[in-house]
């Protein structure tokens, strides 16, 4: 059930179970101030607040390790195919090769991944039954359907250029009129691919993806640009890699901020954010992010930094996607961060009421 | 953005039938009144839910909790009663339920559970405790958030307005199960070989039942008659009637919840009348449908991507290198 730790699981008995007989009296504050990391900024004062024996209220996602690095396959893919669709226009070869093959590697982890985590996988065909646009995962399908085959295309025709020239028989002539059209459709179509996976995260009760739900696009396009321009930089030469380093500066700059400014605007449901397992990812990600940034300013020079910035760009978007995939999971399983949100917004402003 | 949904799609009050396009002859929109008032903790609505709807009991857990010893609402439970025991320090007066004690006859005035109140007796010891119980279920919301990301379309909304789970379409992505305010829909994960594991499981009120015009199990198995089916209309004005009897009784904590066709679901097609706080019974005491936000999500998600995009097609502007 969780990616976390497995002393936190929620489970219907178990540890969880041990947790809640023996903390929580109903009409007492439930373990608030418990669980708070050590040397932890508080970005909130502690809040005392009612539960159930201490239950959680709504329930976490069923979701594994498949959908985080999903979010960051996806988001590498996405990032690839821009790179690529540039490095064709411009006349860089190598980072157009690398970037393509990226994209498609990226994609097919990507809908294996996905297919995984499905309950009936076997069913999987069944998300285009339908298309409904009040389902970010239904919008997302369809993106991904859509992105797919001119990314595989690409990468096919990329695959067909390294052929030596005698093997280019057949149908595989056709490579050259499909390569660059391809490539440019796939970049077309890439931007929402990094994109809505954040309004995938958002759109569901979890309360740290929730609140997140303004600037977590632009950390994760922020963190897509980075992935992608981290790989450009592992595989492009000095004489290509310059789109790649510049993209990297700016992706890294833009996820920083944003999740800056996030975890400003989530009040107390920033606190997962900054405690356990995902707060030693999150702060992974800013280093490593930082660290690459900073590498990519001077990779123009030498290749070992490029490529050590790259893989570092590269991890800080995994940690990234794995640490706010987790944090949200938690907040999912301590009931403070649905009651203590809910009660402060009762408080000030009243209880929420449609007025037309 | 917001223009591509219609008027009170994800919001407001709204019949969810007629929305998703049930013409004039559906029947009216069907629910429970849940009035933990007169709930007596015996479960029968548990184990008829089950039994009915052959739901899997794969755990039986002394928690330790109380009498609690079914958890939560899961995939493979969907009735569940919780049991509150609350110490009087928290200012409530306590009331006499009114139990069959040996004293003489004549004492009760036959008001029903809150009329005889402890303090005409003097000698009577004062409760240091109450008891607080409350049968909870999906509450089938309006604006249901499971049916609004369900991406499968397994998800629907039925003539009565409820919201049910085609099994044999549902594919088991989990996206319903975080995206219901309430916790209630869950995934079944065990007791392995039995029916629809893998597939998100909660209460269909009784959708076979109401088809054929009967009552759902656990309305029908309700001693109390705490579980009250019907009209959801008939019931909230029934609902009202009955805070107002309370009240005037001197139970003042006596509230609603769900009832409110105006609140961040739209309303519930099952609710409740509670005696606490809604987080003391564990359900949120303010719950918005996560797709309220959906048009403002979809915009900050299109900038982000034009923003890629800009990005991406700059950084390959100007310098060869």
């Amino acid at each position: 059930m969780s990616t976390g730790g497995g002393d936190t699981a929620v489970g219907r008995d178990g540890p969880e179970g041990v947790r809640s007989q023996t903390t929580a009296v109903p009409g007492v504050p439930a373990h608030g101030g418990r669980r708070r990391g050590r040397g932890e900024r508080t970005m909130v004062p502690d809040a005392d607040f009612v539960s159930y024996y201490g239950r959680p209220i709504v329930k976490p996602a069923p979701w594994e390790a498949d959908i985080p690095a999903y979010l960051f396959a996806g988001g590498l893919a996405a990032g690839s195919s821009l790179l690529a669709a540039g490095a064709d226009l411009t006349g860089r070869p190598v980072l157009r090769r690398s970037a393509r093959l990226a994209a498609l590697g990226g994609l097919s982890f990507s809908m294996a991944a996905l297919v995984h985590d499905l309950g009936k996988p076997s069913r999987f065909l069944n998300m285009l039954r339908v298309a409904k646009l009040t389902s970010p995962m239904s919008v997302g399908t369809w993106i991904l359907s859509a992105y797919g085959p001119p990314a595989g295309l690409a990468a096919a025709a990329e695959v067909v250029r390294m052929l030596p020239p005698e093997a280019r028989r057949g149908p595989l002539r056709l490579a050259r009129y499909v390569d660059r059209p391809a490539g440019l459709l796939a970049a077309l179509l890439a931007p929402p691919v990094a994109s809505y996976t954040a309004v995938l995260l958002s759109d569901t009760s979890t309360p740290s993806w929730h609140e997140a739900y303004r600037e977590l696009p632009f950390v994760f396009v922020g963190s897509a640009a980075a992935a992608a321009s981290g790989l450009g930089l592992v595989t492009a030469p000095l004489a290509e890699n310059g789109p790649a380093r510049r993209l990297a500066v700016a992706g890294a700059v833009l996820e920083l901020t944003m999740e800056h400014r996030m975890e400003q605007s989530m009040g107390i449901t920033a606190e997962p954010l900054h405690q356990g397992r995902p707060g030693r990812l999150m702060r992974a990600a800013k280093v490593l992010t930082a660290a690459g940034a900073a590498g990519a300013l001077l990779a123009g020079r030498s290749r070992l930094v490029a490529a050590a910035s790259g893989a570092a760009l590269l991890a800080g978007s995994w940690c990234t996607r794995f640490g706010i995939f987790e944090a949200g999971q938690e907040s999912a399983r301590d009931p403070k961060y649905t009651v203590v949100p809910q009660r402060r917004r009762l408080e000030e402003e009243g209880p929420v009421r449609y007025s037309g | 953005m917001s223009s591509l949904f219609k008027e009170n799609d994800l919001w407001g009050p709204l019949d969810p039938s007629a929305e998703a396009g049930y013409g004039e002859d559906r029947p009216k929109r069907k629910g429970f009144f849940t009035d933990t008032s007169i709930c007596i903790g015996c479960k029968a609505c548990e184990v008829a839910c089950k039994e009915w709807n052959d739901v899997p009991a794969d755990h039986f857990d002394m928690l330790g909790s109380s009498y609690d010893n079914s958890h939560s609402l899961n995939a493979n439970q969907w009735r569940h009663v919780a049991f509150i025991e609350q110490p009087s320090s928290r200012g409530r007066a306590t009331v006499d339920l009114g139990m069959p004690d040996v004293g003489p006859p004549g004492s009760g005035d036959g008001a029903g559970a809150y009329g005889a109140a402890a303090s005409e007796d003097p000698d009577a010891s004062p409760m240091d405790f109450r008891w607080l119980m409350s049968s909870d279920v999906c509450k089938h919301c309006t604006h249901a958030g499971c049916l609004d990301v369900c991406p499968t379309g397994a998800l629907i909304r039925t003539e009565f307005g409820t919201v049910v789970v085609q099994d044999d379409v549902c594919n088991g992505c989990g996206y319903c199960v975080p995206a219901c305010p309430y916790g209630v829909i869950e995934r079944r994960k065990e007791p392995e070989g039995a029916k629809n594991v893998g597939i998100a499981q909660k209460c269909t009120l009784c959708y076979d039942r109401l088809d054929a015009g009967k009552v759902p199990a656990c309305a029908q198995a309700c001693p109390t008659q705490s579980i009250q089916f019907g009209d959801v209309e008939e019931l909230r004005e029934r609902a009202n009637q009955r805070v107002e009897r309370l009240h005037e009784a001197g139970v003042m904590d006596a509230r609603l919840y769900g009832n409110d066709p105006d609140d961040g679901v739209g309303g519930t097609g099952a609710f409740f009348l509670l005696l606490d706080e809604p987080e003391v019974y564990g359900f949120p005491p303010d719950p918005v449908v996560p797709t309220r936000d959906l048009p403002h999500m979809f915009r900050q998600a299109s900038r982000a991507a034009v923003t890629l995009a800009v990005g991406a097609a700059v950084v390959f502007l100007g310098r060869r290198r």
